[in-house]
Parts: C-alpha cells; sequence; structure tokens
C-alpha cells in the first residue's frame, strides 16, 4: 500500500529515484513546451539559477535546501512508521514562532546559551503542535490526515496573527517581528557566503536518524509498526500506540526545528509567509528519498536547486515560479508509479 | 443582534457553507465507495480558475460554472489514473494532486495574465430568490436568496441520500466501500465504481470552485481555494458520510466561517487572524467529540486489486 525503503538492496531504490526524476523531467519539459515556454531555455535559467556559481549555490541553494531536508527528514520518519503526518508545515510555523519569541525575549543570554535555548524551544514547539493530532489518533481514533492538515491553516494564521499584533515589530509599518538578537543567530559556515550552520545541523540530524532507525530497538518498532501495526502489536508484542505518539512528536520537533533553524540562520525575524510551503514538499522529499532519512539530503538539496532555479527561471525566462507545484507533483506521482511498477514485477 | 444583523450572518453562513457542501457532496460519495480523495482541493483550484477561464471565454458566467465543473473532473480523472487505474496510495497521490493543481492553476493563471497578476472582472452569477420562500422571515433571505449553486447543494443532498440507501446502484457502491472482495463476488465492478464516484467527486469540486470565483468574489486569486477541499473532507466526518448531514456540517463550517460578521456586529474587537483560525480550531474540536460515534467505510483508503479485471 505504502512505498517502503526496500530492504534488499540500496541500489533498487536510487534507481527509482533516478527514473523518477528523469520521468519528471521529460514530463515537466513536455509540459512547458504546451505552455508555450522553452523547455531548454527554462533548463539553462534553471540551471543558472541553482548551480550557475559558487555563490548562487552556496547561499541559494544549500540555503533553501536545509528547510527542505529539515522537514523531508520529519516526513520520512513519520511515514516509516505509518503516521500520515501531512502537517509539516504547520509545525514549522509553530517552531519559528517559538524561535522568534526566546530569541526576542532572552536576547541578553550570551550566544552559547541563546542559540541552544532558541533551536530546542523551537522543536518543543514543533512537538506541541503535533501532539494535537498524535493524541486524536491514539486516543479517539481520528484519522491524522485531516487533523494535521488543519493544524497547518491554525499555524500559518497564528504567526499571520503574531506579526500584525502581539510580535509586531515595534516601528509598527510591517508585519513582521523585530529582529532577534545577535546572540540567537546562528554561525556562518563558510566565510563569504550566506550558509549557516544549520546546514550541519540538517545532515547531522539525517545521519543519526538513519543509524537510529537501522539499528535501535526503537527504530526497528518504528519500521514494524508501519510495515504492519497488526503484526507488530500482535506478534511483535510492541506497544504500537507509543510508538506511533512517540513517532509523532519526534517528526513535529524535527520540523518545528526547520522553522527555528529558519528564523536563526537567515531571517532572523518572522515573516507572515515565511514559509513557501516547505512543509509540503517536503513529502516529495521524503518520498523520493524512498524514506532512508540519509537519501532525504540528496533529495532535499535536489528540491533546493528547484526551488532556487525556479526563481531565475521567472526572472529571466517568464516562467512563472508556480511551476515548481507541478514538477513536486509530477515526481511524487512518478515514484508512486515506479514504486507500484516495481512491486508488480517482484510478485512471485 | 438586530434582525438585520441576523440575516447577515445566516446569509453569509450560508454563502461560504455552499463550496464546501459541494465539494463535502462529492467527497461523501467517493468515500463511500472507498476512496478517500485528497486531491478535492485540486479539484476545487482547477474548477475556480476553470470557471473564471470560461465565464470570460463564453461571457456567461452559467457557462463558467460548467467549465469550472469539467476542469474539476479533469483533476480527479488523474487521481483516478494513480489511485484506482493503478491502485497507488490514496493519500499520497491526493496530496501530490493538491500540489500539483495549485502549482498549474497558479501557472497557467500567471502566464494567461502576466506575472503579477492583473485583477480579473468576470461576469458573477447572479443571486436568484425562490419565489416565495424568500419571503420567509430570517431563513428566506439567508437560503433562499442565493446563488443558484447553493439551491444545487439543497437539492443534491437529499437526492444522493436517496440513492445511497434507496437504490439498488447506492447499495453496490456502499457494498465497494464495506466489502470490495464481497462485492466483486457478487458481480460489482469495484473499480469502475470506485472511478465513478471519484470522478462525481471531482464535478462537484470544480462547481464548488467556480461558485468561489463566479459567486463569492467575481475574480481568481491564486491559491484562493485556501484549504477549503481539506476541509471539505473534514466535513465529510463531521457528516458522518451521510449526504443531509454533510450538508447541514458544512453550513455549521459556514457559520463558523461567518462568526466574524457576527462577532464584529457586537461589536468585538479581535484581530482578523483570530477568526481566520477559528474554523479550524472548531472543526478539529468537532472531530474530537465526534468521531468517537461515527464509522468510516470500513474499506476507505484501501486500494483493491483482483485477478481478472474489475
Amino acid at each position: 500500500m505504502t512505498p517502503r525503503p526496500s530492504r534488499r538492496s540500496v541500489g533498487e531504490p536510487v534507481l527509482v529515484a533516478l527514473a523518477a526524476v528523469a520521468i519528471t523531467a521529460v514530463v515537466g519539459a513536455g509540459l512547458l513546451w504546451l505552455g508555450g515556454f522553452d523547455p531548454i531555455e527554462a533548463a539553462g535559467a534553471l540551471y543558472q539559477g541553482a548551480v550557475g556559481s559558487w555563490t548562487t549555490f552556496t547561499s541559494i541553494t544549500l540555503v533553501r535546501s536545509v528547510p527542505l531536508i529539515l522537514t523531508g527528514l520529519a516526513v520520512a520518519l513519520a511515514f516509516q512508521a505509518g503516521v500520515w503526518n501531512i502537517g509539516a508545515e504547520g509545525q514549522l510555523y509553530a517552531g519559528a514562532i517559538a524561535a522568534t519569541w526566546v530569541g526576542l525575549t532572552f536576547g541578553q543570554l550570551p550566544a552559547l546559551l541563546l542559540i541552544p535555548l532558541v533551536l530546542v524551544s523551537s522543536s518543543l514547539a514543533g512537538a506541541a503542535w503535533a501532539l494535537v493530532p498524535a493524541v486524536m489518533r491514539v486516543q479517539a481514533g481520528v484519522g491524522e490526515v485531516i487533523t494535521t492538515i488543519l493544524m497547518n491553516f491554525v499555524g500559518i494564521h497564528l504567526a499571520a496573527w503574531m506579526v500584525h499584533g502581539p510580535m509586531q515589530e515595534a516601528r509598527g509599518v510591517f508585519p513582521q517581528s523585530d529582529a532577534i538578537s545577535e546572540a540567537g543567530r546562528l554561525f556562518a559556515l563558510l566565510p563569504g557566503s550566506r550558509l549557516h550552520s544549520g546546514f550541519a545541523i540538517a545532515l547531522l540530524l539525517c545521519v543519526v536518524a538513519a543509524w537510529a532507525i537501522r539499528h535501535t530497538t526503537f527504530g526497528f518498532h518504528v519500521r514494524a509498526t508501519g510495515a504492519s501495526p497488526e503484526a507488530a502489536r500482535v506478534a511483535g508484542r510492541i506497544d504500537t500506540g507509543r510508538v506511533i505518539l512517540l513517532t509523532f512528536l519526534i517528526s513535529g520537533a524535527v520540523a518545528g526545528l526547520a522553522g527555528g533553524v529558519e528564523v536563526s540562520g537567515v531571517t532572523f525575524a518572522l515573516y507572515e509567509k515565511l514559509s513557501p510551503g516547505w512543509g509540503y514538499t517536503a513529502i516529495a522529499v521524503a518520498l523520493l528519498a524512498g524514506l532512508h532519512p540519509g537519501g532525504v539530503i540528496l533529495t532535499g538539496l535536489l528540491f533546493g536547486a528547484l526551488q532556487a532555479g525556479a526563481a531565475a527561471m521567472q526572472r529571466d525566462a517568464g516562467i512563472p515560479a508556480a511551476w515548481v507545484g507541478v514538477v513536486e507533483a509530477l515526481t511524487i506521482l512518478a515514484v508512486l508509479g515506479l514504486d507500484r511498477a516495481r512491486r508488480v514485477r517482484q510478485r512471485p | 443582534m438586530s434582525y438585520a444583523e441576523a440575516v447577515i450572518f445566516l446569509e453569509a453562513a450560508v454563502r461560504l457553507g455552499v463550496p464546501l457542501a459541494l465539494a463535502a457532496l462529492g467527497e461523501a460519495i467517493a468515500e463511500r465507495s472507498g476512496v478517500i480523495n485528497i486531491g478535492v482541493e485540486g479539484s476545487i483550484i482547477a474548477g475556480a480558475l476553470g470557471g473564471a477561464l470560461g465565464a470570460l471565454a463564453f461571457e456567461s458566467a452559467g457557462l463558467g460554472v460548467a467549465t469550472g465543473a469539467l476542469s474539476g473532473l479533469a483533476v480527479a480523472l488523474v487521481f483516478v489514473a494513480f489511485a484506482i487505474g493503478l491502485g497507488v496510495d490514496q493519500i499520497i497521490t491526493g496530496t501530490a494532486i493538491t500540489i500539483g493543481g495549485l502549482g498549474i492553476t497558479g501557472a497557467i493563471y500567471r502566464a494567461q495574465f502576466g506575472v503579477t497578476g492583473t485583477e480579473l472582472s468576470l461576469p458573477t452569477l447572479s443571486v436568484v430568490g425562490i419565489p416565495g420562500l424568500d419571503r420567509i422571515p430570517l431563513i428566506g433571505p439567508a437560503l433562499f436568496d442565493q446563488a443558484p449553486t447553493a439551491y444545487l447543494a439543497y437539492v443534491l443532498a437529499p437526492l444522493l441520500w436517496w440513492y445511497l440507501y434507496r437504490t439498488r446502484s447506492g447499495l453496490s457502491l456502499r457494498a465497494v466501500g464495506e466489502e470490495p472482495d464481497a462485492a466483486r463476488a457478487a458481480g460489482i465492478r469495484v473499480r469502475r465504481v470506485r472511478a465513478l464516484a471519484t470522478a462525481f467527486g471531482g464535478l462537484l469540486a470544480g462547481v464548488a470552485g467556480a461558485h468561489l470565483a463566479l459567486a463569492h468574489t467575481g475574480t481568481f486569486a491564486e491559491g484562493m481555494s485556501a484549504g477549503r477541499g481539506f476541509i471539505a473532507i473534514a466535513v465529510v466526518v463531521l457528516g458522518r458520510w451521510n449526504p443531509p448531514l454533510v450538508l447541514a456540517a458544512a453550513l455549521f463550517f459556514g457559520a463558523a466561517s461567518a462568526l466574524q460578521f457576527f462577532l464584529q456586529a457586537l461589536g468585538l474587537d479581535l484581530p482578523y487572524q483570530v477568526f481566520l483560525m477559528l474554523p479550524y480550531i472548531l472543526t478539529l474540536a468537532a472531530l474530537a467529540g465526534w468521531v468517537g460515534r461515527a464509522r468510516a467505510p470500513a474499506a476507505l483508503a484501501l486500494p483493491w486489486e483482483s485477478d481478472r479485471t474489475g
């Protein structure tokens, strides 16, 4: 029913991902051509905008990939346990709000204290945001797909309220918060570029998650619950309710951290439209990675490059940046179709 | 609250509830056949753009509703091809359809009307009063002085109930949603029933989108569906997959959205964004309180396969 990482070999998911990217590129180019655009020109602008120079690569593509890697990891972990967390977007906003509040309120703390405090509070806020749908699923049996989506809208509107009301900048002109204290800002990772240490945090988390899902008891419980909750409960004597709840909270925490890292590393303030839908793009990131936490690094980079390139495509080739949504949808559908074809082939 | 304010509130509740009711009625039929289509949001936004472009091209809001319905159907057919044709996961397919639907409508709109997006001025659906009924105090002007699409929702709710519970075809559809294997054994073509039910849902979601563009605002804006497809799915749960209850739940949600007019009339000075949050919070609360006693179709969201083509 669900795409799950193949445990037979590492090569197969990679092949699926490459084939999915190829299909997406061909179909996407065809659609552009139908829309009256020149696919070659589009590809050129995309390439230039994403990896055209060292500066664009580090300051734009890598920076944009950080929230995608983190939310992609959040979605991958949840999906592995069979938790349909479509709520990374709202959890990200909850994290961004908390991070901004802490960065503004405790601005006099030294960086060594304030940065961890900002990041931890954003994770806790993301987990708290996930707690509502998690408890509704485990206690009341309400499916999390709808509840996480509803929580997204609450989170987006809450952030909008904050920057128009309680957290609006002191000048009271723009719908944004004041900038957080210098001490709450993530260090630069590369001198002379906008790349911040949040990138390193994202990579580290992916590696840790990849190890934990493979080599810890809890990781095994997550995979078992995702493969078959019934079997996990009856044959494996796993407390699947607890596994689902914990995975939900961890997923929410990682998505919340994405919001905290974005505030602490890039924007330094809360904005109304902080996220262009990273929490939804995250689903494409996670699926293309075969739900593998390590693979999320690569697919997060790919979609970061796509988003960076799309901005250039709009600017230089006049192609609306909204095409990114079409490309994301094509990618997801291609992965689903290829996964299906693979399973048909493997059937005895 | 004065009588005039009450009329304004109820009228707004119905006007905001109608697109939800249309989308949710279609989704209820799809879900009764065992298909959860999260892509209904994509069908709504496609219906809004298709409706806007159709109304412009034919200079008729009525034909705009027709093109909107077809646009919603087209998007739903992509979902059908993957989720029912290939039998891949419905939730993920639906999410992709929504992302893609929002993307392609935004791209088409900008390609047509410039990257900045000019304000469209569309022919609008005129309000049609039902003679006699619109004279009833309070509910007359609220319920029976609306765009024609509202009457479609009123008529469909009992009609679909009758279809589900009083016709052989409706029984087959419910059987497919509960026990697809048994239904197949009884000679029902499971995937065909599901495809048709989902297509019907897409058609109605398209009408809902056209209603947004042509009855609400007289314009199109990127992402103007604003999550209504997801709320429609929550409305189906609140309405317990039963069309008349689904209509009532949609109107409840419309009332929650219209609370802003009501509370502003009371002189309560809450920020605008709080009013935007309120309907979602109320829906969450309603889901938490209600669902424990409701039961979803047993085969909901489960792909079905057979050795034979069905």
